[in-house]
């Protein structure tokens, strides 16, 4: 008889195509783990360091309704980036050596956040369009193959919906107000609209992982494809405010059934990517400042905890 | 791994009374009084429980994915151990 060579691989795939979540302890392809660790990770670390933009507006919120708002968004990202990290987790990656690889700048984040929050209307505008986006790359990782992420990614979704509205109810206050108010809107949806459209990342011909990353089902649209629905989705929202999206190049298409829009400036992606954005250090530095400042209380915690088992111990003794 | 990673905690929540305490995720904590304000905190910042269990992840024993098929398998040609396996006459009733 012939020995049968079972191959693990091929089961593997066949659980994927079958619609078969993979858990922790399965075997996976040590290539399935590391992509996932890293896109798992790399969005962690997203909406870890997306709390500062708009940490950056808690204290000049215009009113206590709005401050209570922003608040609980933050403190949502918070959790995301939690509920992220847990996932990575269980494939075996360490909390410690994930942020240590985000703050040596080693691991990626959403290019989104090196961008700088200058005015009010930012904060409409990031909740609006970049949870916007963000809830479109979010919403189909809810099936995604690996069985933490998805649920991760289940609690996400359901809390990024508010995010987003209370973006939008910002910007429908402000362009519904004094002319000054709407230009304010206008002003800020002038510089958020590009950065957005680049966080679906870079053109399909330029995304040579993706085919894998289909087949494995980690990521279930391309970037192409997602860029296409999210400017669909938006520009009818814009009209409705009263907002004019920044494209020249913006038509309907009446045959696909969608909107033809503009080139992305791919070389400013790549550039601030690379690190050289307009907030990459400030990011970085004050993720890095949190950290180090933090470590005495995460050390006494520990010590602490310590010393009162310790203690426990010896009084059941 | 650094010596001040806290350890890891396995978080149950029981969404409302009269339910079972069902798995949500993970955290790190010092002691296990942080892990409950952590899990409350992380997990249930909409209501979504009224009762939070704690265990730390390295006492939690699980089987082996890998024996699934010989560990499961005597359950299997077991069919008389489900009711639909008994034919019951249309007349009797309220069975
Ligand atoms: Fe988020
Ligand atoms: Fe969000």
């Amino acid at each position: 008889m012939e020995t049968v060579e079972i191959n693990l691989e091929e089961q593997f795939q066949a659980r994927i195509d079958a619609d078969i979540r993979i858990e922790p302890k399965d075997w996976m392809p040590d290539a399935y783990r590391k992509t996932l660790i890293r896109q798992i990770s790399q969005h962690a670390h997203s909406e870890l360091v997306g709390m500062l933009p708009e940490g950056n507006w808690i204290t000049r919120a215009p009113s206590l309704k709005r401050k209570s708002i922003l608040l609980s968004k933050v403190q949502d990202e918070a959790g995301h980036g939690l509920y992220l990290y847990s996932a990575a987790e269980t494939l075996g990656a360490s909390r410690d050596q994930m942020l240590a690889d985000l703050h040596s700048g080693k691991a990626k984040y959403s290019s989104i956040f090196n961008y700088p929050t200058l005015s009010w209307a930012d904060m409409g505008t990031v909740g609006w369009l970049v949870d916007g986006a963000a809830i479109l790359n979010q919403v189909p990782l809810c099936r995604t193959s690996y069985g933490p992420y998805a649920r991760a990614m289940v609690r996400v979704c359901k809390e990024e919906s508010f995010h987003q509205r209370q973006g939008f109810e910002i910007m429908q206050t402000l362009c519904e107000g004094a002319p000054e108010q709407k230009a304010m809107a206008q002003e800020a949806l002038n510089r958020w609209w590009w950065p957005t459209l680049m966080m679906f990342g870079p053109k399909d011909a330029d995304s040579p992982n993706t085919e894998q990353s289909m087949k494995w089902r980690i990521k279930r649209f391309t970037n192409d494809e997602l860029r296409q629905k999210f400017v669909d989705m938006m520009v009818p929202q814009a009209e409705f405010l009263g907002l004019t999206v920044p494209d020249p190049a913006l038509k309907w298409n009446e045959t696909k059934q969608g909107y033809d829009f503009g080139e992305v400036n791919w070389e400013e992606f790549w550039n601030v990517v690379k690190g050289n954005g307009m907030c990459n250090k400030d990011r970085l530095g004050a993720r890095v400042k949190a950290h180090e400042e933090g470590a005495w209380v995460r050390e006494a915690a520990l010590a602490h905890a310590k010393k009162r088992a310790a203690k426990a111990e010896t009084q059941a003794a | 791994m650094n010596q001040s990673e806290w350890p890891l905690w396995e978080v149950f929540i029981r969404s409302k009374q009269g339910l079972d305490h069902k798995h949500v995720g993970s955290l790190h904590a010092a002691d296990a009084t942080m892990a409950i304000q952590n899990a409350r905190d992380v997990y249930t910042r909409r209501l979504e429980g009224i009762s939070i269990w704690v265990v730390e992840s390295q006492h939690v024993h699980a089987s082996n994915p890998d024996d699934a098929e010989a560990f499961y398998d005597p359950a299997n040609d077991k069919v008389y151990r489900h009711p639909t396996f008994y034919q019951v006459p249309d007349s009797i009733k309220h069975m």
